[in-house]
């Protein structure tokens, strides 16, 4: 990085560290002219959502909730991503999934979760069924892409070196597909776990979606929002903790 | 006489033209190489030397005819070097011969990268990405060798030193080769044989063996004469 550009990224940061802490002061300050127990400040929110981290309820029904996102996510690009694959490679693949892609991508997350609700139950598969069921279309779609896209070149080079089909896979195929995984596993991520939330809200008994229901109920804010930031902050370190050095460690050689 | 190999024969091999009409670049093309010849191809560009090669190597079969006597393996220097970008030299050059890491380290030195095993492509000029690809077609000691433009964008000392890398190479051990260049020079201290390709569709116009002057060492046309 050139002196310049780093000055540039260390003032990007100060900026965006500023603009947070004007939203929170802007908040406080609304909060205290409003004086309203529908309207609780950060300061209220963040002594709760401490509250709730150290009794235990939030970090438990947290772990099902990502528990719940990450069995979602990993049914969806793991299907998705054979079938994105198959429609890319294929053109009669493709032709025979698009409708069912097209209806599947326009499908409002609300009557997928429903309507598997009522067929199977309100069980844990059913939940991550209707999960998945809205994810895979994002996933074939994306992987489908990048399926169509990989190099001939490379395919004929692998076949004249007479490349396994392990290291084909492994060393031609996936590291041309990775920048289409990780579109998709971040988009996913985002996806995933509001449609968790719903699924959540509608037919279980536990998880961040079940309890936003109950603070619903009784009409509890500061409990809302303390849950919906403590998952924002859980996503953000899943960002940066994870994504952001795969991100690193996958496209390392473009550097 | 040596055993014949390879036996080429193309009926017909065309390609989709700009105006949507197909185009034949080859019509009953015939050729025979022997066993360990080394054999250079030239002709015009855009005649179907590459495409040849394409053909010859296996991974083109959008053709009507065949190609027998091919045995495995094959290394070939394509035009661009096709080299994996998130794979570094050395790994690149060991893919195509798993299990014998140091024979890959030993051809990157042959070819004069040494020093630059770690470095990924894009991190090498255009020359140096060629030597890696000249590497690892020579790392798994082809029975057949095929090679386009094997000394194109390399500056003339470094072309000089595959020159000779080559050459060193072939006194130890002679693999069945097509080399496309347009360096007859070359092609006449190294090759058997020089076969001339013209026309739409490209047709042999000169198949010319080589005779060596065993003193000098050099190389002389004799031009006329069938290779076979």
């Amino acid at each position: 990085m050139t002196e310049v550009s780093a000055i540039t990224t260390n003032i990007q940061r100060w900026q965006s560290a500023a603009a947070l802490l004007a939203m929170v002061l802007a908040w406080q300050i609304a909060a205290s002219v409003a004086a309203d127990r529908l309207f609780p400040g950060p300061v209220q929110v963040v002594s709760v959502l401490l509250h709730e981290a150290v009794r235990g309820d939030l970090l438990y029904h947290l772990c099902i909730s990502l528990a719940r996102v990450a069995a979602s996510l990993g049914a969806a690009i793991l299907i998705g991503a054979g079938l994105g694959f198959a429609a890319g490679r294929s053109r009669r693949a493709d032709v025979w999934m698009r409708p069912w892609i097209v209806l599947l991508l326009n499908m409002p997350a609300l009557i997928t979760v429903i309507l598997i609700y009522i067929w199977l139950g309100l069980a844990e598969t059913a939940l991550v069924l209707a999960v998945a069921l809205n994810k895979i279309p994002n996933v074939v779609v994306t992987i489908r892409e990048g399926a169509s896209r990989l190099d001939k070149d490379f395919a004929e080079m692998a076949e004249l070196y007479r490349f396994g089909r392990a290291a084909k896979l492994q060393h031609v195929v996936l590291p041309q597909l990775a920048p289409f995984f990780l579109v998709t596993l971040r988009s996913g991520l985002a996806l995933t776990w509001k449609v968790v939330l719903l699924a959540e809200l509608l037919g279980r008994s536990n998880g961040v979606g079940f309890q936003l229901q109950v603070y619903f109920q009784n009409f509890d804010v500061t409990h809302i929002l303390a849950y919906a930031i403590s998952f924002g902050v859980v996503m953000l370190a899943i960002e940066f903790g994870l994504l952001v050095p795969l991100e690193r460690r996958l496209l390392a050689w473009r550097r | 006489m040596a055993t014949l190999m390879l036996r080429i024969r193309i009926e017909e091999k065309t390609f989709p033209g700009d105006d949507g009409q197909r185009r034949t670049i080859f019509c009953a093309l015939s050729l025979d190489i022997a066993d360990g010849q080394v054999c250079v191809l030239t002709g015009p560009s855009g005649v179907g030397k590459s495409t040849l090669l394409s053909i010859v190597s296996g991974i083109d079969r959008e053709f009507r005819g065949s190609v027998s006597g091919r045995a495995p393996p094959s290394g070939m220097l394509f035009q661009t070097p096709r080299l994996l970008p998130w794979l570094t030299a050395l790994r690149n050059v060991e893919l195509a011969v798993p299990g014998r890491a140091p024979d890959a380290a030993r051809w990157l030195a042959a070819v004069g990268l040494k020093g630059h095993e770690q470095d990924y492509p894009q991190r090498l000029s255009g020359g140096m990405a060629r030597r890696v690809a000249l590497a690892r077609a020579l790392a798994v000691e082809p029975a057949l060798l095929l090679l386009d433009e094997p000394f194109a964008s390399l500056d003339e000392a470094t072309a000089q030193a595959m020159r000779n890398l080559l050459q060193d190479s072939f006194a130890k051990r002679r693999p069945t080769t097509l080399l496309v260049t347009h360096d007859l020079a070359f092609a006449s201290s190294l090759g058997d044989r020089v076969i001339v390709l013209e026309g739409s569709p490209a047709r042999i116009v000169r198949d010319v063996a080589i005779s060596r002057r065993d003193d000098a060492g050099s190389a002389r046309f004799k031009l006329g004469s069938p290779a076979q």
